[in-house]
């Protein structure tokens, strides 16, 4: 059974100061897989060299060099050493902006930090992208993206909602019609639509519990039955309303035996960013399990090899 | 503080409270001493919502208005704001405007998150719903940015805006959405760079540009106090002070509103431009047209920036 390394030496295995002396791997997958969100921090704290607190907005950032030498030293584990160890603000920063580089394809990565995150994640994100861009999440997404797409994901970044039990059920009732209406445009019409912008970058998660579930009796269907031409649209949600159905549905993609490079990786983005929210990784994989007739366990430990995979599946089971 | 003045030590809770309650009881009679213990910050702190709760029901006169928005914390302060204009009809876009485009990045985040806890929603939700057409896309917009604010500026981006701008409004069109995308999302340094090279380039002001439209065109109003908040926000105050106090009977609502939430911030250098501007100190402007207990509190906040 791996022993646990102390907080001195998980910074040297890092570091990779004592190279040729070889890192005992199994103990840094088990350390830091098992580590609480809280030990990350204190690690970060502690190494100076490699991050850097950002006191006004009151997060450690990464520095460059450092991001750089982790993915050279930890390439077996396809980045999931990197992303693990920065800060939660910082990594869903550095997600919206690669998928803003990246373009077209990848904008759902952006619709996924701004719909599943807290209001006050979401917040994090966006005051980890001053710090590291130089500029707000927004205006990047606003000078980047154009047409009908800007509209909804500039919206969808700025919400901060509300999130407590407080509805009222006869708006989102109205909000249904208009929704209901709405969503029969064909391709990106839909989100051209004011209100339909409005609804799902203003109203809080719970609102839109509600608004569901009336919509479904409305039209008989369900809405998260991918009803719109717009894929942004439905991805926007089944991220809003059942996360764990999407997160479901994009870990199967990535394990599928055909995914490319890019889809692949979206298994290290899943399990890294989820783990921190123990129910959530849980959830995910229950709705894994029902939905596809296998446990996500049991095809991780197919798919995937070596330090990559121990390290995944250390984090699946330190949710059970 | 000359007219102000609070005792040496702090009471407990229920002893200000049994204070305030015989101030209620006496109503009319009572008022320094319902400032006193307003200023006491423990007081503040332990009562919160419930004390706001009952001023409101006692407080209906300009003074007693006053009182209940200089108590709570500026980010409270500034959700009450937007929550009241929002009830309210259309000049109370101004306020919601004024709000988002005033403050610095956290203090609207801080009226945000205030929001959240005492109207149980969000903000950007509010105004969405008591708007509509191209005064909710900017007023939703504005409210719900969150502005990096670093005084870096990028002068190639500020000259393609600028003739983006100019472009847009040679066609008189006001409510387009790449002028409310880069009024919401830019920094302000950034927008003031922008301005400054349409000025460069065309001649004139932005804001003189705008005064070619329908004088009667609300929208267009809207967008001429946007840019001129973002930019020069003292010029926008004494504008608007002027406006308040000129009216006829007053508008003491927005002179309350104005002097309360720049009682701690730039209120001099307002009150410097309004002199320069209008021939007349400020504070005269006020007395002028003000009285009793309400304009004993004004020219104190006034005076707050000289202690």
């Amino acid at each position: 059974m791996a022993h646990t390394l102390d907080l001195e030496s998980i910074v040297e295995a890092i570091s990779g100061k004592n190279v040729g002396m070889g890192v005992d791997e199994k103990a840094l997958i088990s350390t830091l897989g098992n580590s609480h969100k809280d030990h990350r921090k204190l690690f970060r704290k502690a190494s100076k060299s490699f991050f850097e607190e950002d006191e006004e907005r009151a997060f450690e950032k990464c520095h460059d060099q450092f991001v750089k030498h982790l993915k050279l030293e930890f390439s077996r584990f396809n980045n999931a050493v990197v992303m693990w160890s920065m800060h939660p603000w910082e990594r869903d920063a550095r997600v919206v902006k690669k998928a803003l580089k990246k373009g077209d394809e990848c904008y759902s990565l952006i619709v996924e930090v701004a719909c599943t995150r807290s209001s006050e994640d979401l917040l994090g994100a966006r005051k980890a992208y001053h710090s590291l861009f130089d500029q707000s999440m927004e205006e990047d997404i606003a000078s980047n993206i154009h047409g009908a797409r800007r509209k909804l994901l500039v919206g969808l970044v700025s919400a901060y909602r509300y999130e407590g039990n407080k509805v009222k059920d006869d708006s989102a009732k109205s909000d249904a019609k208009i929704l209901a209406e709405a969503v029969a445009s064909p391709g990106e019409k839909a989100i051209e639509n004011d209100e339909v912008v409005r609804i799902l970058s203003t109203r809080s998660k719970l609102h839109l519990q509600h608004l569901y579930k009336h919509y479904n009796q409305i039209k008989g269907s369900d809405l998260l039955g991918g009803v719109s031409e717009s894929s942004i649209l439905n991805d926007a949600l089944l991220c809003l309303l059942k996360p764990s159905v999407y997160f479901s549905k994009i870990l199967n993609a990535s394990l599928n035996k055909d995914a490319d490079k890019g889809t692949k990786k979206w298994l290290t983005r899943v399990f890294v960013t989820r783990a921190d929210h123990s129910d959530e990784l849980k959830e995910i994989a229950e709705e894994y399990n029902q939905r596809y007739g296998e446990t996500l366990a049991q095809n991780i430990q197919e798919k995937t090899r070596g330090n990559y995979r121990d390290f995944l599946l250390t984090l699946l089971s330190k949710s059970n | 503080m000359a007219t102000l003045k609070v005792s040496s030590s702090v009471p407990s809770p229920p002893e200000d409270a049994e204070q305030l309650k015989s101030a209620f009881d006496g109503w009319g009679t009572n008022e320094d001493l319902i400032i006193s213990i307003l200023i006491r910050q423990t007081y503040h702190e332990s009562f919160g919502e419930d004390l706001l709760k009952s001023l409101e029901k006692e407080l209906t006169s300009d003074f007693e208005r006053a009182i209940l928005l200089w108590t709570p914390e500026p980010g409270e302060h500034d959700a009450l704001l937007v929550n009241e204009a929002t009830k309210r009809l259309t000049s109370s876009n101004q306020v919601v405007m004024e709000v988002a485009c005033t403050r610095t990045s956290t203090q609207l985040l801080h009226a945000r998150q205030a929001y959240h806890a005492r109207f149980k929603k969000s903000i950007e939700e509010d105004v969405a719903h008591h708007t509509t057409g191209d005064f909710k896309k900017l007023l939703v917009s504005l409210v719900s940015s969150y502005r990096y604010e670093g005084e870096e500026v990028n002068m190639t981006l500020a000259k393609q805006e600028a003739k983006l701008i100019h472009e847009k409004i040679k066609d008189k069109h006001y409510n387009d959405e790449d002028i409310i995308r880069i009024l919401s999302t830019r920094r302000k340094a950034q927008i003031n760079a922008t301005f400054n090279r349409y000025q460069d380039n065309h001649g004139e002001e932005i804001l003189k540009s705008l005064e070619e439209g329908d004088e009667d065109d609300k929208f267009l109003g809207l967008l001429r106090s946007t840019i001129q908040c973002l930019t020069r926000p003292e010029l926008y105050f004494v504008d608007a002070l002027r406006s308040a106090i000129n009216k006829t009977g007053t508008d003491e609502g927005a002179l309350t509103r104005i002097v309360t939430t720049r009682a701690e911030i730039d209120l001099k250098v307002i009150g410097q431009e309004y002199q320069r501007r209008n021939s007349i100190p400020l504070e005269k402007a006020i007395t002028k047209d003000t009285r009793g207990d309400y304009e004993k509190m004004l020219i104190a906040l006034l005076g707050e920036d000289d202690a």
